[in-house]
């Protein structure tokens, strides 16, 4: 056996660190990329368009997501693709955060008062134009909060991807704890690594929801 | 689109696909038995986490709004460390790094204790803000009736303030019975475990795991309507009231 001393811990714990949050970037960005025109489908005018994009959701929030890390690793895997845990973890998180962040910004623009849709299109803004120059910067507002706070979700979220097989944070952990057969300690640590990771995105997300109520 | 409007060619070769997963889905049919018993232990973990949850929650949240400086801290420093961890962590530390200290458990047990800790962090944070959305009267009335601090918290605020958060509670519990899918990962043998163990066996990996995923989904639906039905119960005496 290997002697680990607790800085060995800690440096393997820190390089794994940036897989987590590289993990996390590529969720929670391709999320928000994804989540936009589902956004859009969900208030669209096209009750067809709504319906699919509120299955979708429906989806997404409604199975675990560790099932939908599998999904995604064995529908690669369906298609014939070799597949990189990090490819299928990317893609499930990706999926996943959009439907959520969907969600959260359905409900932040649906909390703008009707009257600024009706004093838009008084204008003879289009429908484009209304949302772009009137209700967007409004919904923004409230849905910024909400959004920061899920990023927490996400990086939680990406500690699944062990499962399959990707190194990041957890997976490094547990191979850790293999080699030195201290759960206690290593779990302990790996629990504060992440607690370091998510509590300032907390404590953000916290300070901007306050600062837009009081506006 | 309607389906009448899909030209045939398109329809044939949707009816087609829809061919393929059903042979592959045949293959499944041996194993309702496992499917069941897999959702019976995920449903039974996530009723008793539940129980447990809200008893830790309701405790957690008069904690945070305890007289006493170290029991808010703590209850707050609780509610922190459970919301800022993934729950796989927590469910390891429990599993794996209590035994060091000398308290062994079975992985059932080490899973609802876990999912019981877990749902109490978020349920203190959910119930106090409850709390907060009771007025002061309510504890001034309940003072001069000649309660305790205690007594008035039970009887007098609890319920109104539950009933307030019940949505939010619900969508928890939901995340819980979802999220209960990681006690595979300790060998628990839920949903999600049998899943896997079916699809070592049949090598129908995607098709069992969808399975798997329609099972949870149609659970998170019955829970819902569930939930809603227990609320409708729960705080009919408001209902009346209104």
């Amino acid at each position: 056996m290997i002697e680990f001393t607790l800085w060995d811990i800690l440096r393997n714990l820190l390089l794994a660190a940036r897989w987590t949050i590289v993990l996390s970037l590529i969720a929670f960005l391709g999320g928000a990329l994804v989540g936009m025109p589902v956004t859009m489908a969900r208030i669209s005018e096209r009750g067809l368009a709504r319906r699919l994009a509120g299955a979708y959701i429906a989806f997404f929030q409604g199975t675990p997501l560790l099932v939908q890390i599998f999904l995604a690793f064995f529908g690669l895997a369906l298609l014939g693709f070799d597949v990189p845990p990090l490819a299928a973890a990317a893609l499930a998180l990706t999926l996943y955060t959009s439907a959520f962040l969907a969600e959260i910004w359905r409900g932040a623009i649906e909390a703008v008062p009707k009257g600024q849709w009706e004093g838009a299109r008084s204008l003879a803004l289009t429908r484009f134009q209304q949302m772009r120059f009137v209700i967007l910067p409004q919904a923004l507002r409230v849905g910024i909060g909400p959004t920061a706070g899920f990023s927490v979700q996400v990086i939680k979220g990406t500690a699944l991807a062990s499962i399959i097989g990707f190194v990041e944070l957890t997976k490094a952990g547990t191979m850790i704890v293999n080699a030195t057969f201290d759960p206690f300690r290593v779990y302990g640590l790996l629990a504060l690594f992440y607690f370091a990771l998510c509590y300032p995105l907390s404590l953000a997300a916290k300070a901007i929801e306050k600062r837009m109520a009081h506006h | 689109m309607p389906f009448r409007k899909i030209g045939l060619a398109r329809r044939s070769r949707l009816i087609c696909r829809a061919d393929v997963l059903n042979l592959a889905l045949s293959d499944l049919t041996d194993h309702g038995g496992l499917f069941l018993k897999g959702a019976a232990l995920t449903l039974a973990l996530t009723a008793f986490a539940i129980l447990a949850g809200m008893l830790l929650g309701i405790l957690g949240a008069a904690g945070r709004r305890s007289r006493l400086a170290p029991v808010r801290w703590l209850s707050g420093a609780y509610v922190e460390l459970i919301r800022n961890t993934p729950f796989i962590v927590q469910l390891f530390f429990i599993f794996f790094g209590l035994p060091k200290l000398g308290v062994k458990m079975s992985s059932v047990e080490a899973a609802f204790l876990a999912l019981s800790i877990n749902l109490g962090g978020y349920a203190t944070e959910i119930i106090r803000a409850g709390l907060d959305a009771i007025g002061k009267g309510s504890w001034e009335a309940g003072f001069s009736l000649g309660l305790t601090r205690w007594q008035t918290f039970r009887l007098v605020i609890l319920v109104p303030a539950l009933q307030k958060v019940w949505p939010a509670l619900t969508s928890q519990f939901i995340i819980i019975l979802l999220g209960s899918s990681v006690v595979s990962q300790i060998a628990v043998e839920d949903l999600t475990y049998v899943g896997s163990f079916i699809q070592s066996r049949n090598f129908r990996a995607f098709e069992t795991t969808l399975v798997v995923a329609g099972i949870y989904l149609c659970l998170a639906i019955g829970a819902q309507l569930l939930f809603k039905r227990i609320g409708r119960r729960l705080f009919a005496y408001a209902e009346m009231a209104r």
